[in-house]
């Protein structure tokens, strides 16, 4: 059972788990967005990146696809990966902002504006459906085509499948049809009034969020006495 | 034909070949595919004619590239190594003729500075360079196995063969040699990992996909000595136990997948690929795979995929391919220019290969110098050597005067260099240090005409296109620098681009799936960090200082220089242009698309663009 | 280029299959090069013999810029915009002959004259900028000279 140590929990952890798993078993929270227990790994929206390694040589890697491994580091939510995460979900936004789940991510995370234009599109490619439909339905009736920017999910042809049984599933599981945000404020499209949240402080002060509120994102207050010591003994050296 | 079961029939056949050969002059015509772009075929045609005229005896050799490529069509004339450059159909008599009488005809030699330089070795072009794996492509009809064979070719795999392969891995770590490709990793260390795999079946994958737009040494070796590569990749899977091979080839070089083809088929014909190779009881098969068009193929997960008839997505690492590739078995994946470089190691030993280059970066790099330079073409030249040394002593500087500003260097996935930093030497980690990657050795001269904004808009379009689109930060990423790269271009941008675009590069780098997507951000970020002043140029100033993106030039025929012939006239596509014959013309701005074309046409150099 | 009825294009698909066996891409290249296109007709066929559902078949062959869904023109015109290319004003030739031919990039003529491609590299840089027309490599190229080329291919159609 190789040991990883997560947020400085060490942990005996199964071989073949990956540091999603570990983490979630310690009851870390980790967002995801393309992942689902019941589907294969796809690692492509990037959101579960986590930091791995010691010293100066650190890299964020996706804690749903990264294999546990004798001696491995890892820090769920550093500056780097909080900082990496709000700027993956501004591009998410901007691509589609009328979805709940990734509104929700946002307010949780403090996202406070989006610099992109948005482009109301109704698909984020994060292949949910894609494996849905493949994996648990049996179908493949829907595919990812073209590639890059051209990129979209559709049928052959953009025609009516033969193999598509109209099981629903793909709706079932799409994070951005599923529900529906009507709220979007038309200046930086977002919206947050799902999710009653404040900006958790932590990393004004430390390197990494220091307690599991940072995550659920109602925090700040234990840190604010720090914070204000810190702001007095800078006033000081100031006024000198 | 007789199948070669040792080594020492080997060295038999080469001595035959040896005896056989004509001991009279060789002209050697350069025909790659860019000769034959610049009419090589007819070159070949007329002097085969000429061949045939004359009483005496000359040889025609039909070569791959000589790597002066801004020379083509070219010849050398052995065994003196003349250089005859720039040829028409209607020079090869006289050139026959002189070869016949052993003497020179010196308006076709190389002029340069005022001077004649008749000899290849003392052509600046070529003397500054160390061509190892790009030496005997002159010599070698590339369709003909004869001709490796008499230069030694088949020797190293012969002597390979007698060593176990734990002492072949060990010589490879020895040279010091990286792959070619791009990354740079130890290739000894790459096979050790792959030697150690277990499994019946395993794979060794030459990876020819060579994308990076302006490099094409790959595309050379392939075409004019593909069996130099074929020898390093038979050597790599024997050290490896790989049991089966592939050589993954661009579909944009049909000629160079031509030559391959029939060098595994004459190969296997002689008993030096298939079974029983050389008698040594080894079996080893190569098939051919064609590329389908797709840049991210190049990267090795991608390309695994390509070759399983999927869509060439990347997969997240580890597994390596060296533990699960191609079909789930030990994949070993190898640059071409890497491979071509061990029959040498083989043959010398990794002593002589390191003792070139630099304390990193051992042996000699393949560059392909292109743009806004002289002397354009492949240079082969041993690590460590300056970029100035490359640019302007064998590139011979600016062909038009314009000051060279910066090379760019890796492709799109690396960076530019200012011309303040050309002493640079050319290693890993000096090209790393400074902002770009040796990559496969693309190098593209650009100078004060090229606008550094307009290369990076360039290159993030590229970009876009070629990203497989499977992740985030890549396909979203490339899209956003694109749009806010094509404001600055327009003059539609604030001063927080250049923020957004910093901020985002770092994110892309940090958490894109593969390396496509690792580097994708590398182009605007070096120009950001050494051409920022192009940047606030256009966004503040308005302004594009080199003269190239639309919303800020126009157009202007000069009254002193128009003598009113009318051909801007006739020629624009738009009606923009007004005057009367034999009178001053003048361009309407409004109407004026800024196509360039009255700047092409005009003969008097009246037309010119105001900045 | 052979006809493309059904059955002839089953027995294609079935020779195909015979010499590249399960592979995918060299199939689709076969098929590309044979008709000049990928018809819908064609790669159901392919998904057919080889067992794979249709939308994988589908899903490669758009992924990948040598396969195209509709049919090319007479004349076949690349313009490399390689970075060399770019460098010595390739973009104003993809341009200037994308106005000449009223199509973009990727589209063939109203009167499947012409195709109009570009390419990320031919690898013959130190000539360019490059413009392939039916195979046959001119270097040196300008937005003038490649619509010249052009027009008098045009011309020689038109003569007959």
């Amino acid at each position: 059972m190789p040991k990883v140590t997560i947020d400085g929990i060490g942990f005996d952890a199964p071989k073949g788990w990956t540091v999603l798993e570990a983490a979630r078993f310690l009851g870390i929270t980790i967002p995801t967005l393309c992942y689902h227990e019941g589907l294969s790994i796809w690692g492509g929206c990037r959101l579960c990146i986590v930091e791995i390694g010691a010293g100066g040589k650190t890299k964020l890697v996706t804690s749903c696809s990264y294999p546990v491994e004798e001696g491995l580091v890892v820090k769920t939510a550093t500056q780097r990966v909080i900082h990496a995460r709000k700027v993956i979900l501004e591009l998410l936004i901007a691509q589609c902002p009328t979805s709940k789940k990734l509104q929700d991510l946002a307010a949780k995370m403090g996202l406070g504006r989006v610099r992109f234009k948005p482009k109301w599109e109704k698909c984020i490619y994060c292949g949910l459906c894609v494996r849905m439909c493949e994996e648990q339905m049996m179908a493949s009736a829907i595919g990812s085509v073209n590639r890059g920017n051209k990129l979209k999910i559709t049928t052959p042809f953009d025609k009516t499948s033969e193999a598509c049984r109209r099981c629903g599933g793909c709706m079932y599981i799409c994070p951005a049809c599923t529900v529906r945000c009507e709220g979007p404020s038309p200046e930086n499209v977002l919206c947050g009034r799902c999710e009653n949240s404040m900006q958790p402080t932590c990393l004004d002060v430390y390197d990494h969020y220091t307690c599991w509120m940072g995550l659920k994102g109602d925090c700040g207050t234990c840190v604010q006495e720090d914070l204000d010591k810190k702001c007095e003994a800078k006033d000081k050296e100031e006024a000198k | 034909m007789v199948k070669l079961k040792s080594g020492e029939q080997l060295d038999k056949y080469c001595e035959d070949i040896l005896k056989k050969a004509r001991k009279v002059p060789m002209i050697a015509i350069s025909s790659g595919t860019c000769g034959q772009a610049r009419g090589s075929l007819k070159l070949i045609e007329a002097f085969q004619d000429a061949v045939k005229e004359i009483k005496g005896e000359v040889e025609i050799k039909i070569t791959g590239c000589h790597g002066f490529c801004e020379a083509e069509p070219n010849v050398i004339v052995f065994p003196d190594e003349i250089f005859y450059r720039n040829l028409k159909p209607e020079n090869a008599k006289k050139i026959v003729q002189a070869t016949l009488k052993g003497e020179v005809v010196s308006e076709f030699v190389h002029k340069e500075g005022g001077k004649d330089f008749v000899y290849l070795r003392d052509i600046p072009f070529y003397k500054k360079q160390m061509r190892i794996v790009l030496g005997h492509n002159p010599k070698i009809d590339p369709v003909n196995i004869e001709d490796y064979i008499a230069f030694g070719g088949y020797n190293s795999l012969a002597k390979a063969l007698h060593r176990r392969p734990e002492e072949i891995i060990d010589e490879i770590k020895r040279s010091g040699i990286r792959g070619r490709g791009g990354a740079g990793f130890p290739t000894g260390r790459k096979w050790e990992i792959a030697g150690s795999q277990k499994g019946d079946v395993k794979y060794f994958i030459c990876n020819a996909d060579e994308g990076d737009p302006g490099a094409y040494m790959d595309r050379s070796l392939l075409e004019g000595n593909p069996h130099l590569v074929m020898e390093g990749m038979i050597i790599g899977a024997y050290a490896t136990g790989a049991t089966e091979g592939w050589i993954y080839v661009r579909n944009e070089y049909p000629l160079a997948v031509k030559h391959v083809t029939m060098a595994i088929e004459k190969a296997t014909e002689l008993g030096l690929l298939g079974d029983n190779i050389l008698g040594s009881g080894y079996n080893f098969r190569i098939k051919i795979v064609r590329g389908a068009g797709a840049f991210v193929c190049g990267e090795e997960t991608a390309l695994i995929r390509s070759i399983e008839g999927k869509r060439g997505e990347s997969r997240q690492r580890p597994p390596f391919p060296a533990v699960k590739g191609l079909f789930g078995k030990p994949t070993n994946i190898n640059n071409v220019e890497t491979l071509a470089n061990i029959p040498k190691i083989i043959e010398k030993g990794s002593l002589w290969f390191s003792g070139i280059g630099t304390e990193t970066s051992k042996g000699t790099k393949i560059f392909s110098l292109v743009g806004k330079a002289k002397n354009t073409g492949l240079v082969e030249v041993p690590m460590g050597i300056t970029i100035n040394e490359i640019v302007h002593d064998i590139g011979g500087g600016s062909p038009d005067g314009k000051a060279i500003k910066a090379i760019q260097s890796g492709g799109p996935s690396g960076g530019c260099i200012p011309r303040e930093l050309f002493d640079l030497p050319v290693d890993y980690e000096s090209l790393a240090n400074a902002g770009a990657i040796m990559g496969s050795g693309g190098m593209i001269v650009m100078d004060e005409g090229t606008c550094m904004v307009d290369i990076a808009r360039y290159f993030t379009n590229f970009l876009r296109e070629e990203s497989c689109g499977k992740c985030v930060p890549c396909r979203e990423g490339t899209q956003r620098m694109f749009e806010i790269l094509e404001d600055i271009s327009a003059g539609k941008a604030q001063e927080e681009s250049i923020e957004i675009l910093e901020e985002l590069g770092s994110v892309m780098k940090d958490t894109s799936l593969c390396g496509l997507g690792q580097t994708s951000s590398n182009p605007v970020r070096s120009t950001l960090r050494y051409f920022k002043e192009e940047y606030l140029a256009h966004i503040k100033k308005k302004e594009c200082p080199a003269g190239v993106c639309k919303e800020f030039i126009r157009f202007s025929i000069d009254p002193q220089k128009c003598i009113g012939c009318g051909l801007c006239l006739k020629n624009c596509p738009q009606g923009a242009i007004t005057g009367e014959l034999k009178k001053p013309h003048s361009i309407l701005p409004k109407q004026c698309i800024k196509c360039g074309i009255c700047m092409d046409v005009c003969k008097f150099n009246a037309v010119f663009k105001k900045v | 280029m052979s006809k493309e009825t059904i059955p002839e294009v089953n027995s294609f698909v079935e020779e195909c299959v015979k010499t590249h066996g399960r592979f995918l891409i060299p199939i689709l290249q076969d098929i590309q090069s044979e008709y000049n296109y990928l018809s819908e007709d064609s790669m159901r066929i392919v998904s057919e013999k080889l067992d794979i559902p249709l939308r994988d078949v589908y899903g490669v062959a758009s992924f990948y810029q040598a396969f195209s869904f509709t049919p090319k023109g007479k004349h076949i015109i690349i313009v490399c915009l390689g970075t060399a290319c770019h460098v010595r004003g390739g973009a104003a030739i993809a341009d200037a002959l994308s106005r000449e031919l009223n199509i973009k990039p990727g589209e063939t003529s109203q009167d499947s004259m012409f195709t109009l491609e570009t390419v990320n590299c031919l690898g013959c840089c130190a000539i360019g900028p490059i413009v392939v027309m039916d195979g046959e490599y001119h270097g040196q190229m300008n937005a003038s000279k490649a619509v010249k080329l052009v027009q008098s291919i045009k011309k020689r159609c038109s003569d007959g």
